[in-house]
């Protein structure tokens, strides 16, 4: 039963509707860290700025403009910088993570838009930003033809980008190179949109269904309240949608919990859940679960989005055909 | 015009008769064919088809299915069904097997994917 389902159909639109806490957060340093938040707000994934796939390994494609720094003319400047970045990437990794996050208001050419709240580090290496930075040099040296102009040019791309010092100050006439500048911008827009970093990806997550198992016949669904407070469903329209599309019945017990009648592993309450989330919770439109079901006129529900605005009607949950289960003896009394 | 042409928009249709009859083309995109499951004692299961179109056999549809399968199963008429026309009931989780039987044009009954529904975990 279970090994069919994975290759159930409607799996196809798993990827909308996830259920986890955990969630794999690339920096943009490229280390890519899991952070935990249990009860967190729906949705604050990744905010690296590259189109996803979130290597689990730190080697894999490390989120900074190096491309982009590529294509731009090349001002000696640029030129400098492409050679750093690449021989940054390996030592990025092992840096400290909060060092990183200082780093990317620092001239060092690095963009940390870091808005993770808890992280996990994956290599304590603790470093002092100094040491770095005379490192980078060391490695501009290294450089090659590049790197020429470099040291003087690296060493006056400082100042402190909030305190307006150094490269950043008002009446400062050099000009900045493109790293900084990429940094700031990433830094600013963030600052200013703390949300934008949440519109990055669209998943949809709710807390993942609670299965116990109550004696042999009986499932329970613990945390149902919970997750139609996250949806902003009436649990009795949750309840009927599971109990139609399981086939079976069940009630609520003292602590406002589901019984089910029937086993039920987790992942199948979550294969329901995911599809009364696509069929009654997003928007067809936007696609956003920001939505009300309302009673509209004439006995039709009716989904209002709030974030586009678009009305549709969705169907009333039908039970449908059940088969006569168990013996017939205690069916008749 | 000669006898033989005929003008399609004169032809008279009643818009009210049984759209399963002739083509099936006058059907309600709404109306789905749902495969559901029931659980029933311990692993076991029941799959049961509801809403296959009147121009089908359904007697035959199970005979070829039984054996495809290797189940058996149950045509459940319309008085045991109360109102949802007749439904085919298997033995067995085969609910991907039968949504592919519908599907299929060459051994199976070539429907739409888009009038098939799914139901339950």
């Amino acid at each position: 039963m279970s090994s069919d389902e994975s290759t159930l159909q409607r799996r196809a639109s798993r990827k909308s509707v996830q259920f986890t806490d955990e969630k794999i957060v690339v920096d943009a340093d490229g280390s890519v860290t899991t952070i935990t938040t249990p009860d967190d707000d729906t949705k604050e994934t990744a905010m690296s700025h590259t189109p996803p796939p979130a290597d689990a390994d730190g080697a894999a494609p490390v989120a900074d403009p190096a491309p982009a720094a590529d294509a731009a003319p090349a001002a000696d400047a640029d030129g400098l910088d492409l050679s750093l970045l690449k021989k940054k990437k390996k030592k990025v990794k092992k840096e400290d993570a909060d060092a990183a996050g200082d780093e990317g208001a620092a001239p060092a050419g690095e963009e940390g838009i870091d808005l993770t709240m808890k992280k996990k580090k994956k290599k304590k290496v603790p470093k002092e930003e100094d040491e770095f930075a005379k490192k980078l040099e060391a490695l501009n040296l290294e450089g090659g033809e590049a790197a020429e102009g470099a040291p003087e040019d690296e060493a006056a791309q400082e100042g402190d980008m909030d305190k307006g010092t150094g490269i950043w100050a008002h009446d400062e006439t050099r000009t900045i190179a493109y790293n900084p500048l990429l940094s700031r911008f990433f830094a600013l827009l963030a600052q200013k949109n703390p949300d934008h970093a949440s519109t990055g990806t669209r998943s949809y997550k709710i807390p993942p269904p609670q299965c116990l198992r109550e004696g042999n016949k009986k499932t329970i669904f613990a945390n149902l309240p919970e997750i139609c407070k996250r949806m902003k469903r009436a649990e009795e329209h949750v309840t009927a949608y599971l109990f139609a599309e399981l086939g079976t019945s069940g009630s609520v017990d003292g602590s406002r919990r589901l019984v089910i009648k029937g086993r039920f592993q987790q992942k199948q309450i979550e294969n329901v859940l995911r599809t009364y989330i696509i069929e009654y919770v997003t928007c067809k439109t936007c696609r956003s679960p920001n939505t009300e079901l309302s009673k509209g006129e004439n006995r039709l529900y009716f989904i209002t989005c709030n974030s586009c605005g678009s009305r549709r009607s969705v169907q009333a949950i039908k039970t449908g055909f059940s088969a006569q289960v168990g013996k017939r003896r205690k069916m008749k009394a | 015009m000669s006898g033989e042409t005929e003008i399609q928009n004169l032809k008279s249709r009643d818009p009210f008769a049984e759209a399963d009859e002739d083509s099936g083309q006058t059907t309600q995109t709404q109306e789905y064919i749902h495969i559901r499951i029931q659980q029933r004692n311990g692993r076991k299961t029941l799959t049961t088809v509801q809403g296959i179109p009147a121009k089908f056999d359904h007697k035959k549809i199970l005979k070829v299915i039984k054996k495809e399968f290797a189940c058996n199963g149950t045509i459940i008429s319309d008085t045991e069904s109360k109102g949802m026309g007749e439904v085919i009931q298997l033995q067995g989780d085969h609910r991907l097997k039968i949504k592919e039987f519908l599907v299929d044009d060459e051994n199976g009954l070539g429907l739409d994917e888009k009038t098939i529904k799914i139901h339950g975990f």
